[in-house]
């Protein structure tokens, strides 16, 4: 299954099917910080993800301040 | 995982809730938080105009999305910072968002109308890129505010932003900031009033917001905030918002409830005896604002060109 990872954009194939929470665990990723897209699709923690579409984990934090 | 509300397929949980949503009724739970904090602190009365401060990411764009659905006359502000190809693009994700929706975007760019841009700054002051970058746009912001005829500035920043900035201060026991950071900062002096009617929300549910909106918005990472202090604050409260959701909310709403009024006069104090600065008029306690100081030191330099590490 490809992922798409961002800042800086990548791309790494992880086996499918596996759940979201376990997709996060595996690449060590705080759920908080994240979205995951299945397709153009947000789907919840619990969501299995079988490989059938491409797979993007979007950063959620951002900001400089003075 | 079913929705809280219809019992329908979720699309995000919202784990300081203890709740999931689907995507309509997640939707509907960020404006009804918004109006909440808007009305708990009388942000914006009816019929008064809203100056968004908007950057094309997720948390302006959302919060303009959020004022518009409620019904609040708001415009939109962008401010070419003169970042390279992120500053551009990140103005084009605005500009599409206003176009797209008919609505009224105001524009002012550094470099055409002050001479300098952010990186420009930070090399000419010796200063963080961001520091220039907020100073820049705390002015700008205001004087559209007052030459346009707004009531209220009202920007993206969310619950992270605030408990991140709260968390700094907190650290460093910088009282005079801990006595500006509220959620409301009345008109005073020259200055309009400035609210965050975010800031019960994630920035987490800020990005699924636009997301479930249909807002295209700048996911890049601004090139000059790598390292930026506060990026690192944030990634440590999530550390512990993971392991005991709702910390953030309650770190940074207990703070406002019973903490934020004992330095409220730490904040005047170091405020002083406004007068209008002698260049541009806007209020300072020096003969020039900072701004204008700024300006002279910056618009003079040889322009720095941006480098990036990705």
């Amino acid at each position: 299954m490809k992922v798409v990872l961002r800042n800086p954009r990548r791309e790494i194939d992880v086996p499918a099917p596996i759940s979201v929470f376990a997709l996060l665990n595996c690449l060590d990723l705080n759920r908080e910080s994240v979205l995951v897209i299945e397709g153009d699709t947000l789907v919840p923690g619990d969501a299995v993800l079988d490989g059938e579409q491409l797979v993007e984990i979007r950063p959620v934090i951002s900001g400089g301040f003075a | 995982m079913k929705c809280r509300v219809c019992r329908g397929p979720a699309v995000i949980d919202v784990r300081r809730q203890n709740a999931n949503y689907c995507s309509e009724h997640f939707l509907r739970m960020c404006r009804d938080q918004v109006t909440k904090t808007i009305e708990e602190f009388s942000m914006i009365e009816r019929g008064e105009r809203v100056l968004i401060a908007v950057s094309g990411g997720k948390d302006s764009l959302a919060c303009w999305d959020v004022l518009r659905s409620l019904g609040y006359d708001a415009d939109g502000f962008v401010i070419g910072l003169g970042i390279g190809e992120y500053s551009d693009e990140s103005s084009r994700y605005a500009r599409a968002y206003a176009d797209e929706r008919g609505l009224t975007l105001l524009t002012c760019d550094l470099r055409e109308e002050y001479g300098f841009d952010v990186p420009t700054a930070a090399t000419a002051t010796r200063r963080v890129p961001c520091s220039a970058c907020g100073l820049s746009k705390r002015h700008l912001f205001d004087k559209a505010a007052r030459d346009n005829g707004y009531d209220v500035v009202a920007t993206g920043h969310n619950l992270d932003d605030e408990a991140a900035v709260l968390f700094g201060n907190v650290l460093r026991w910088q009282t005079e900031y801990l006595g500006r950071q509220l959620p409301v900062l009345p008109a005073r002096n020259g200055f309009p009033r400035k609210v965050k009617p975010l800031v019960r929300l994630s920035e987490r549910d800020m990005a699924a917001y636009c997301l479930l909106a249909g807002i295209d918005y700048i996911v890049e990472e601004c090139p000059m905030a790598a390292g930026n202090k506060h990026l690192r604050y944030k990634e440590a409260l999530n550390q512990i918002e993971v392991q005991s959701p709702g910390s953030k909310l309650d770190f940074y709403i207990g703070y406002l409830k019973r903490a934020s009024s004992r330095f409220i006069p730490d904040a005047e104090a170091e405020q002083g005896n406004l007068a209008p600065c002698e260049r541009c008029g806007a209020p300072t306690t020096d003969r020039l604002c900072a701004f204008c100081k700024l300006v002279a030191r910056a618009s003079g330099a040889e322009p720095v060109r941006l480098r990036t590490t990705s």
